[in-house]
C-alpha cells in the first residue's frame, strides 16, 4: 500500500520526518517497506516562458530559444518543432537531475551554448495518455520535411510552390503566421498561391515559412495520416515534443516538480492480511492518529442531487447474499468524461494508480480514500435497467476490461443484468458496460462481496486487481455507503455529472457489531505488563473503538478483533511492544528439558560418520519416479508405492521418496561431475512411507530414518565402507552383526553387496552401486553406498557399557594358513575356528589370502593369527597346541580346509 | 714397582682418552684390567714384595684400577652421547613436509547452526521435538486458527497429497504446536526444527522444501514478557551478547498479539545500509502469544494458561552466518562446499 503524505495530512496532520514517520508507523504495526521522495528525482527544473524563437544558423532543424525562466533568462538549443513564442514549458536549467537519474549540463549544440533542455512529459516519467491529455501532440505534415522512401519516386516534388495542387482538394500552402492562442489553438493564416485562407488549427509543429498541404473542402491543414503517408516519409512530422503547460496559474520560475505534485513523499507500507482496512489512506490515518496521538479528522461526504430518483431508473436484485450480503448503489445522469483535475491525477499516481478519465478516477480515488472498491456502469448498456448480483451460469462468458474473454463457471460471482454479466464481481467490470467517451449515465457500484469467493474466481481467472487484492481480505459491510457518497460528491465537484437522488442499498446479509469486555487486569497478566486501564481507553477510543463501562464496541472495520486477546494487541501496540518489561520466567518444563536417548543416539551416529572422514549432506525428501528405474527397482517393488504429490513443482520433485539411495546417488554423481576426487557423504535422511490402512488409519505417512553412506575415490572399496559401516555399530556398541552376501538387491554389484542382520534382522545393505546404476547417473567409476536403518540401529543399541577385569596373564599366538576351496568365505571359516577351540581362543585376524603359484587351482590359501588365553593362568605352549589342532580337524572334516 | 704402577697409570689413562669407538675402548680395558692385562699382570707380583710395601704398593695399584675404570666408564659415556648425537642428526626430518593426512568430516554448515540453537534452548530447559513431515491439514492449518478458506491453503503454495486436500507436506513447523499441547503435559517447553514444504521455485533466496525452528511454551501465567526475555537471551546467544533487539507488532493467525522481532544491523549500527536494505534492522523471527482458539483447540483453557510460540527460517540463518549468498549450495552438496565448514 501507497501512502502519499500529502493526502494523509488531510486526515491528520503529522510533520514527523520521513525516518521518525516510518520508525513511528512500523513499531504500532504498520511495517514500513521504504519511504520515496518524489522531488528527489526532479531537481532544478522551473517553468520557462519562450520569448524568442530564431532557427539555429548551421541546423535545418533546430531552434535557438530565449527563455524566461523567472529570476533569469536562458537561451536554449532546442531540435523540438512544436514549441513557439509565448509557449510556457519545462526548463531543465544547468545541473538539473530528471528521473532515471539524468543530469542536464550547460553545453554547446553546433557552436552555439545552450543553458539547459527543454523537457517532454516522457523526460518528466509523464505521459499524455496518463497523465496530461492536453499535451497529446498531433503534428501536421511539413512538405520541406518529405523525404520519399527507398527506392521510390517522389510524390511531391522538391519544388512545390504555393497553389500546386497535391490531390483531390489538397493543395500546397504556405505558412504565413502561425501563433498560439489561449486556448491551445494557433491563429493560422496561410498563402494558397494568389489567395490566403486563415484558420484556428491544432497541429503544434508549425512555424511561419513552413510549406503544408491544405484541403480546402474540409479547411484543414493535413497530417502524415491525412496524405496517407508513412511516418519515414516524415521523418521530423513526430508525436513526440516538449510539454506545453496549460496549467492554470503557472508562472516563470516555478518548481516543475511541485507542478506536477512530486513535492510528495510516498511510504510503501506492508500491509497484514488481516488489516485490509489499512489498504487505505483513511485507515493508515487512523493509524497514524493513534500513533502520534493527533486528532484524526473525518470528512462527511455532502451531496446536492439533482432530483429524479434512482429507484425509478434502476433495480438491484442479489440473488446470492452469502456472496454479496450488501450492494449499494447511486446514479449519475448528463455525465461529461473529460481528464480529472491535476490534484487528482497527482494523488492517483502519487499512488501508483494511473489516471484515466474522470469517472474512473473517482472510483480509484474512492477505493484508495475509503479502502472500498467501487465500479462504474454505463448504465446504458445494462440491459432492462436491473442490476442482478448472481453466480455465473454454464457456459457464460464475459470479455474483461483487459480486453480478454473470459469463461465464468458457475462459482464465479458475477453483476448481470437481465442478459449476460456485466462484471466479474470484485475482480474485474465487463467490456460491454465499460465507461467510455460518450457514457451518458453511469451507475457506481459500491459493494460487499465474500473475499474468499473473490479470492477464488481472480485465481481462476487468473487476474488480479487492486479491489480483488482488497475484496479477498474481506471487507467492512458498513463501508459502502461512505464510499458511494464520497464518490458523488466527487462527481459534483469535478463538474462530471449530475447525481440522481437517492441510494439504492440492499442488505442481504446484517452482522452485528462485536462487543466485548474490557478487562484490565487480564490485559495485563497476559502481556506482562501494568498499563493503566486510562491508557488502554485511550488507546482504544483513538482507534474507534466505542467505550460504555466495560463494553467495547469493535468497529465495523476491525473484523480481526474477537477477544481479549485481540484488545491486548492494540493496548501492546500503542502502549509500545518495546515498552514491556522483559522477564525470564513461565513454563519450566515437567521433564526437565534436554536431549532424549533417541536425539542423542542420532547425534552420535553424526559424530561417528564425521569421524571416519565422511562430510553431512541435506538432500530434498522428494524425487522424481523416473529415479527406481535409475536404480534399477522392479517393476512390483514395494518401495514404489510412493506418497504422490498431486501438484507437484514438476516431475523430479513429485513423489516422497521411500529410499535414500537416489537422492545419495544423485549427490556423488553431482561430485563426480564438479570433477571431485573423492567424495565420502553420510545422511541421516527420512524416507515416507503411506501408512498401513485400517480402521485406525491416520492418512499420516510412516517416515522412518535411514542413514545413507556413500562414497567413491582412489582409495574406497567395498571394504572401506564395510569398514565404516563396523566402526558404526561398534561406536553404538551392536554386537553381533554379521555381513552375508547378497546377490539380489537389483542396485547394487551382485558379487559386492552384503546385507547386515542382527540376529536375523536386517539393519541394512552396503555395496558397490551396480555399474549399470552408476551408468545411469553419469558416472564411469566405482560408486559405493550402504545404507542402514536407524530405528533397527537405536533398537540395537547395546547398554551402557559394565567394566570387565583386564587380562592379568598373557596370549599366546599361533598362526595358521590352510588351503581350501576358493568357494569357502572367510566367514564360514572363522565361524568353523571359534567352534573348533576348547574355549581358550580370544581373537581372530585374518592377515592373508592367497591364490598363484603354490597353490592348486580352484584353491586358495587362508592365514589366520589366532590369540588363545586363559583368564585364570599363563597358558602353556602345549595347551595353544592342542586348541591349534582341535581346530585344524574341524576345519578339515567340515571345509576339507588343510594346513597348508 | 711403584714406577711400574705409575707407568700404567700414565699410559693408560692416554690411551682411554684416544679411542672413538666403543670396541677400541673394549680392548684397552681387556689391555690393562683384564684377567691377563697388564694391572692384573703386575698385580700378581705382589706376592714378592715384603710386608711393609705390600699394603702399600696394594693401596697404590687399588687406586691405579680405580682410576683406570672411572676413565674407562667416562669415555664409554662420552661415546654413547656422541653416537646419540650422530643418531639424531641423522635421523633428522624436514618437519616442513605436510603430515599424513587423516580424513575429517564435516557436519553441514546448516545443521552446525541448528545444532548450536538446539543446545541454547536446551539450556534453557526446553525439549526438542520430532514431528511429521507427510501432515493432516487439520494440523497444519486448522488447528492453527487458518480455516478452510485460507489463502495459505490454496494449491498453489501449498503441496497435497490427497483430492481432498486433508494430507500435505507441512508447510510450517508451526503443527508441532498442535502436536506438542495434544500429546505432552502441562506445562511445555518445546522446541521444534524440521523440514517444511512450499510452492516456491528454487533460486537463490528460495526452495520448495526449507527448514524452520519452532517453540512454544504453555503453563499458567506465561506473559508477553516471557516471550521477550526468553528470545533476548537466544537471540544475544546467537547474535553476540551486545545484540540490540526490537519487537514489532505483526500478524499470524495462530498467535495474538503477534510479533515479528528485529536485530539492529550489525554493519551499519541501524543507520542503514545495502545489508538491512536500508531499515537499519534485520528480521529474524515470527512470535505471539498462543491465539486462545488455538489453546482451545487443543483442550486448553486459555482461561487458565497462557503461552507463547515462536518460529524462524534456519536457510537464511545460516546463510547469514556463514556469508553464504546462494540457498542452491545448501542443498548442491558440493564438497568444496562442505569442507570449508
Amino acid at each position: 500500500m501507497l501512502l502519499s503524505r500529502k493526502w494523509l495530512n488531510e486526515f491528520v496532520e503529522v510533520d514527523a520526518s520521513d525516518r521518525e514517520f516510518a520508525e513511528a508507523m512500523t513499531l504500532s504495526g504498520s511495517k514500513q517497506e521504504v519511504t520515496t521522495d518524489l522531488g528527489a528525482e526532479i531537481k532544478n527544473v522551473v517553468v520557462g516562458k519562450i520569448t524568442e524563437m530564431k532557427r539555429h544558423p548551421d541546423s535545418d532543424h533546430m531552434w535557438v530559444l530565449q527563455v524566461d525562466t523567472g529570476n533569469e533568462a536562458v537561451q536554449i538549443v532546442t531540435g523540438a518543432w512544436n514549441i513557439h513564442a509565448g509557449d510556457l514549458v519545462p526548463v531543465a536549467k544547468d545541473g538539473a537531475l530528471l528521473p532515471g537519474g539524468v543530469k542536464i549540463e550547460s553545453g554547446k549544440l553546433r557552436g552555439i551554448e545552450s543553458q539547459g533542455m527543454l523537457c517532454s512529459l516522457k523526460e518528466l516519467n509523464l505521459t499524455a495518455e496518463h497523465d496530461y491529455p492536453y499535451a497529446a501532440i498531433k503534428p501536421a505534415a511539413i512538405l520541406g520535411d518529405y523525404t520519399p522512401l527507398k527506392g521510390q519516386e517522389p510524390s511531391i516534388p522538391a519544388d512545390i510552390q504555393p497553389g500546386h495542387k497535391l490531390f483531390g482538394s489538397v493543395c500546397a500552402a504556405k505558412v504565413l503566421e502561425y501563433a498560439t492562442q489561449p486556448d491551445g489553438l494557433y491563429h493560422t493564416v496561410l498563402d494558397l498561391g494568389g489567395s490566403t485562407a486563415m484558420l484556428d488549427n491544432d497541429c503544434q509543429n508549425l512555424h511561419e515559412g513552413d510549406m503544408v498541404a491544405y484541403d480546402a473542402k474540409a479547411e484543414k491543414i493535413c497530417t502524415p495520416d491525412d496524405l496517407h503517408a508513412q511516418q519515414a516519409e516524415f521523418p521530423h512530422c513526430i508525436t513526440d515534443g516538449i510539454w506545453i503547460l496549460r496549467e492554470a496559474n503557472v508562472q516563470p520560475g516555478d518548481d516543475v516538480a511541485k507542478l506536477i505534485g512530486c513535492d510528495d513523499h510516498v511510504v510503501e507500507f506492508e500491509i497484514t492480511p488481516n488489516r485490509p482496512d489499512c489498504l487505505s489512506i483513511i485507515g493508515l490515518a487512523r493509524e497514524a492518529a493513534a500513533t502520534f496521538r493527533k486528532p484524526l479528522k473525518l470528512h462527511t461526504p455532502e451531496i446536492k442531487g439533482c432530483g429524479g430518483s434512482i429507484a425509478e431508473l434502476a433495480d438491484i436484485d442479489i440473488e446470492d447474499g452469502d456472496l454479496c450480503p450488501r450492494y449499494t448503489a447511486r446514479m449519475v445522469k448528463n455525465v461529461k468524461i473529460k481528464p480529472s483535475p491535476a490534484w487528482m491525477r497527482e494523488r492517483l499516481r502519487n499512488s501508483g494508480v494511473r489516471p484515466i478519465n474522470n469517472i474512473v478516477d473517482i472510483t480509484n480515488y474512492v477505493m484508495l480514500e475509503y479502502g472500498q472498491p467501487m465500479h462504474a456502469f454505463d448504465f446504458s448498456c445494462v440491459e432492462g435497467g436491473r442490476i442482478i448480483v448472481r453466480t455465473a451460469r454454464e457456459g457464460e462468458t464475459i470479455q474483461t476490461l483487459d480486453g480478454n474473454v473470459r469463461k465464468l463457471t458457475p462459482s464465479m460471482l458475477c453483476i448481470c443484468d437481465e442478459q449476460k454479466p456485466v462484471c466479474v464481481a470484485g475482480v474485474m467490470g465487463g467490456a460491454n458496460s465499460e465507461i467510455v467517451g460518450d457514457t451518458a449515465q453511469v451507475l457506481f457500484e459500491s459493494a460487499n462481496f465474500n473475499g474468499a469467493s473473490v479470492r477464488r474466481t481472480a485465481v481462476a481467472l487468473n487476474m488480479r486487481s487492486e479491489a480483488s487484492a482488497r475484496y479477498e481480505k474481506g471487507l467492512d459491510a458498513m463501508n459502502t455507503m461512505k464510499a458511494v457518497q464520497r464518490a458523488c460528491e466527487l462527481v459534483e465537484l469535478l463538474g462530471a455529472g449530475e447525481v440522481v437522488d437517492g441510494v439504492m442499498d440492499v442488505i442481504a446479509r446484517d452482522s452485528a457489531p462485536t462487543v466485548l469486555k474490557l478487562e484490565p487486569e487480564r490485559i495485563n497478566a497476559l502481556l506482562g505488563t501494568n498499563v493503566a486501564e486510562s491508557e488502554m481507553r485511550t488507546i482504544l477510543e483513538t482507534l474507534n473503538f466505542e467505550l460504555d463501562g466495560d463494553k467495547v464496541t469493535v468497529p465495523s472495520w476491525r473484523s480481526d478483533v474477537e477477544g481479549m486477546a485481540d484488545l491486548a494487541e492494540e493496548v501492546a501496540r500503542f502502549h509500545g511492544y518495546n515498552n514491556i518489561p522483559v522477564t525470564l520466567s513461565g513454563g519450566a518444563s515437567a521433564h526437565g528439558g534436554g536431549y532424549t536417548p533417541v536425539q542423542l543416539a542420532e547425534r552420535s551416529v553424526g559424530a561417528l560418520c564425521r569421524s571416519l572422514g565422511y562430510d553431512e549432506i541435506i538432500t530434498y525428501s522428494f524425487i522424481s519416479p523416473s529415479y527406481y528405474d535409475k536404480i534399477k527397482l522392479p517393476a512390483n517393488s514395494p518401495l514404489r508405492s510412493s506418497l504422490k504429490i498431486l501438484n507437484p513443482l514438476g516431475e523430479d520433485t513429485s513423489i516422497m521418496r521411500t529410499t535414500t539411495l537416489p537422492s545419495m546417488l544423485e549427490i556423488l554423481a553431482r561430485n563426480y561431475n564438479f570433477r571431485n576426487k573423492a567424495a565420502y557423504l553420510y545422511e541421516l535422511g527420512r524416507t515416507y512411507f503411506p501408512k498401513k490402512t485400517g480402521p485406525d488409519a491416520t492418512g499420516v505417512a510412516e517416515e522412518p530414518k535411514i542413514l545413507s553412506l556413500g562414497a567413491f575415490g582412489p582409495e574406497v572399496d567395498f571394504f572401506s565402507v564395510k569398514g565404516a559401516v563396523e566402526t558404526v555399530l561398534e561406536g553404538l556398541r551392536i554386537d553381533g552383526a554379521v555381513f552375508e552376501a547378497e546377490t539380489g538387491n537389483p542396485s547394487y554389484h551382485p558379487g559386492r553387496c552384503a546385507k547386515v542382520l542382527l540376529n536375523g534382522e536386517i539393519l541394512g545393505v552396503l555395496g558397490q552401486i551396480h555399474p549399470d546404476v552408476a551408468v545411469n547417473y553419469g558416472v564411469d567409476c566405482e560408486l559405493y553406498a550402504a545404507e542402514l536403518r536407524f530405528d533397527a540401529l537405536y533398537a540395537a543399541m547395546g547398554a551402557q557399557p559394565v567394566y570387565k577385569s583386564l587380562p592379568r596373564f598373557p596370549a599366546v599366538a599361533r598362526d595358521i594358513a590352510v588351503v581350501c576351496g576358493k568357494a569357502v568365505t572367510v566367514g564360514a571359516l572363522e565361524e568353523c575356528i571359534r567352534r573348533g577351540s576348547k574355549g581358550l581362543l580370544k581373537e581372530i585376524s585374518l592377515f592373508d589370502v592367497y591364490t598363484g603359484t603354490g597353490i592348486a587351482p580352484g584353491k586358495k590359501s587362508v592365514a589366520f593369527n589366532l590369540a588363545f588365553r586363559a583368564e585364570d593362568r599363563s597358558l602353556t605352549a602345549a595347551e595353544a597346541d592342542a586348541e591349534v589342532s582341535g581346530i585344524l580337524a574341524l576345519l578339515k572334516s567340515e571345509l576339507d580346509a588343510a594346513l597348508r | 714397582m711403584k714406577e711400574q704402577l705409575e707407568a700404567i697409570r700414565k699410559a693408560a689413562l692416554e690411551a682411554v682418552a684416544g679411542p672413538q669407538a666403543t670396541a677400541d675402548l673394549e680392548a684397552l680395558r681387556v689391555k690393562y684390567l683384564g684377567k691377563k692385562g697388564e694391572l692384573t699382570a703386575l698385580l700378581k707380583q705382589m706376592g714378592g714384595l715384603s710386608a711393609e710395601l705390600r699394603p702399600v704398593m696394594g693401596q697404590l695399584a687399588n687406586e691405579v684400577r680405580a682410576e683406570l675404570e672411572a676413565a674407562i666408564e667416562n669415555q664409554a659415556g662420552l661415546l654413547e652421547r656422541k653416537a646419540m648425537e650422530a643418531r639424531l642428526e641423522n635421523e633428522a626430518l624436514d618437519v616442513t613436509i605436510p603430515g599424513k593426512k587423516v580424513r575429517m568430516g564435516h557436519k553441514h554448515p546448516m545443521y552446525s547452526v541448528l545444532d548450536e540453537i538446539k543446545d541454547i534452548f536446551i539450556a534453557l530447559g526446553f525439549e526438542i521435538l520430532d514431528g511429521p513431515e507427510v501432515e493432516l491439514a487439520d494440523y497444519n492449518f486448522t488447528k492453527l486458527n487458518t480455516p478452510a478458506d485460507h489463502p495459505a491453503r490454496e494449491w498453489s503454495d501449498t503441496f497435497y497429497l490427497t483430492e481432498d486436500s486433508n494430507v500435505l507436506l507441512r508447510t510450517q513447523t508451526s503443527n508441532m504446536q498442535i502436536r506438542a499441547m495434544e500429546s505432552r503435559e502441562l506445562p511445555i517447553r518445546v522446541l521444534s526444527p524440521g523440514r517444511v514444504y512450499r510452492k516456491d521455485e528454487v533460486d537463490a533466496t528460495h526452495s520448495p522444501m526449507f527448514h524452520q525452528i519452532e517453540g512454544i511454551v504453555v503453563d499458567k501465567g506465561v506473559t508477553m514478557g516471557d516471550l521477550k526475555g526468553t528470545l533476548n537471551a537466544v537471540i544475544r546467544r546467537i547474535y553476540g551478547e551486545n545484540t540490540v533487539t526490537r519487537f514489532r507488532p505483526h500478524h499470524f493467525p495462530f498467535t495474538e498479539p503477534s510479533c515479528e522481532m528485529d536485530i539492529q544491523c550489525h554493519k551499519c549500527g541501524g543507520v542503514g545500509c545495502p545489508t538491512c536494505k536500508g531499515e537499519g534492522w534485520i528480521e529474524v523471527l515470527g512470535a505471539g502469544m498462543v491465539h486462545p482458539k488455538v489453546l482451545q483447540n487443543c483442550g486448553i483453557d486459555p482461561e487458565v494458561y497462557s503461552g507463547f510460540a515462536f518460529g524462524m527460517g534456519l536457510e537464511r540463518l545460516a546463510l547469514g552466518q556463514y556469508k553464504i549468498s546462494d540457498m542452491r549450495l545448501i542443498f548442491e552438496n558440493d564438497v568444496r562446499f562442505l569442507e570449508q565448514f
